[in-house]
């Protein structure tokens, strides 16, 4: 049986129901293309995304985790995505210090009119992590399935 | 100051003004004081303060506020800064708890006796500049600044916010201590010697939840780590995820609500320095959102509960260190 070792990243999206999530559909209609390595996760706001879930998501086995969220002054619900930019910053910021990529991690303003740049963001999002590699710094080695 | 002490609470408590007395009485070592509480004039018998006295008595306060009666407690300048933050979280009534600030020039820390020679400590008494340690082997005498702990060389306050009496004279804010050189230290490191770095401290650490318990920011009557289902067991990490997941938790609760007491670096049984962490959120917070001395007055808004249209986008993480 021929074992295929090309390195396929696993990206998780936040993305909020309001914005970010109807950009991806979008980008859908559109046809535009972007990596299938992307996984989305719908969230109600941006400021929904508590910092375990990111480093929850680097536990079982994301390699890149992306929020996506309204434009600030845009949220649905007024002022989430301000709370989440000052959250995000600080985790981020956290990771960095303690000497994991930080380039694993991004936040990315995306509106339900920007199909477009949905699809360039995870195109980029996903050649950065593929340049980066595997997740080794913040894996969780019981996660990882034997094959 | 001890007998100071004594002879106000006593009159406290004989006037009625208080029902009971935080302080602390010996523990099982003289250089490990344990906090207790007192309910008669003949219990303070027990009580003790000298330079040995470190930990922070303001988390009693969230479970004896509940109780009837008022609570005496004596706070050094860390310990009300906790007191405000309490206060502003709503943790303690401050009806029920009278405060004796006490003026504070650092506690002594054991093992740097140890290390200056002073084993089998059997007690201590300070002298402005000097502290006379009485050991099995005899008396000791060294330079405070010497032995005092690494927490309160670079000490950011000696003054008590929060009290009903001040005993001693009150201090002045310090604000130039130097409490963040260390983080700026690692900060100026490549990623790959950072990452070193704290994987060499948190591998070390044991899961005994010290940090957490003693943290006054820490007060959740359930913590998130409780829970079976938080992916954390509470029990010795297992793999290396659990330790940073752990910390970085931890620290992130208690972004913009820690006062920097340090009080999770002196209880942590492995020595991790703990404390650079939460200064590396306050350094950080401090750097993005303006200044913010969490605790310095009751009722402000914490950085991370609090916004502004033109705040820095995260972005900046992946810019800031390269413009350095």
């Amino acid at each position: 049986m021929q074992v295929n070792n090309e390195f396929k990243p696993k990206i998780v999206a936040f993305c909020c129901n309001w914005c970010s999530y109807a950009g991806a559909d979008l980008a859908g209609t559109n046809r535009a293309n972007y990596p299938a390595d992307v996984k989305i996760i719908r969230v109600p706001c941006s400021c929904r995304v508590n910092p375990i879930f990111i480093l929850r998501a680097f536990q079982r086995g994301a390699d890149g985790v992306i929020l996506c969220g309204c434009h600030p002054g845009d949220c649905h619900y007024t002022t989430g995505n301000y709370y989440a930019r000052r959250r995000m910053t600080m985790l981020f910021s956290m990771l960095n210090y303690l000497g994991i990529e930080k380039e694993r991690t991004r936040v990315e303003w995306v509106s339900a009119a920007e199909g477009a740049k949905f699809a360039e963001t995870m195109n980029e999002f996903t050649e950065t992590i593929l340049k980066l590699g595997e997740n080794k710094r913040l894996e969780d080695l019981r996660c990882k399935k034997e094959w | 100051m001890q007998e100071g002490m004594v002879k106000r609470a006593s009159e406290l408590l004989a006037d009625g003004t208080v029902v009971r007395v935080l302080g602390w009485k010996n523990g099982e070592f003289v250089y490990d004081p344990t906090p207790a509480v007192f309910e008669s004039v003949e219990a303070l018998s027990d009580f003790v303060y000298n330079d040995f006295c470190a930990s922070n008595l303001s988390k009693y306060l969230v479970a004896l506020s509940k109780k009837e009666g008022k609570t005496l407690v004596f706070l050094k300048p860390c310990d009300s800064y906790s007191f405000n933050q309490l206060l502003t979280e709503h943790r303690v009534d401050r009806e029920k708890v009278y405060i004796i600030g006490i003026s504070c020039d650092g506690k002594v820390d054991e093992s740097k006796l140890r290390a200056q020679g002073a084993e089998g400590v059997t007690g201590i008494a300070t002298d402005g500049d000097t502290i006379t340690v009485s050991t099995l082997y005899g008396d000791v005498q060294l330079k405070k600044a010497d032995v005092i702990a690494e927490r309160c060389v670079t000490c950011k306050s000696k003054k008590v916010v929060a009290y009903d009496e001040m005993m001693g004279e009150n201090g002045e804010e310090n604000p130039d201590c130097g409490r963040f050189d260390q983080v700026a230290a690692l900060e100026a490191m490549t990623p790959d010697e950072r990452f070193a770095f704290w994987r060499n401290e948190l591998s070390k650490c044991i899961r005994c939840n010290a940090c957490r318990n003693i943290c006054p920011a820490c007060t959740c009557e359930q913590c998130v780590f409780d829970n079976p289902k938080s992916g954390i067991s509470q029990k010795a990490a297992a793999d290396s995820f659990e330790e940073n997941m752990f910390h970085i938790i931890r620290a992130f609760h208690v972004a913009g609500r820690c006062t920097d007491c340090g009080e999770c670096s002196r209880v942590c049984p492995q020595h991790i320095p703990l404390h650079l962490l939460n200064r590396k959120f306050i350094k950080e917070m401090n750097e993005c959102y303006g200044e913010y001395q969490a605790g310095a007055e009751a009722g402000s808004r914490a950085p991370l509960v609090n916004f502004t249209q033109e705040d820095c986008e995260p972005s900046i993480v992946y810019t800031k260190e390269a413009s350095k």
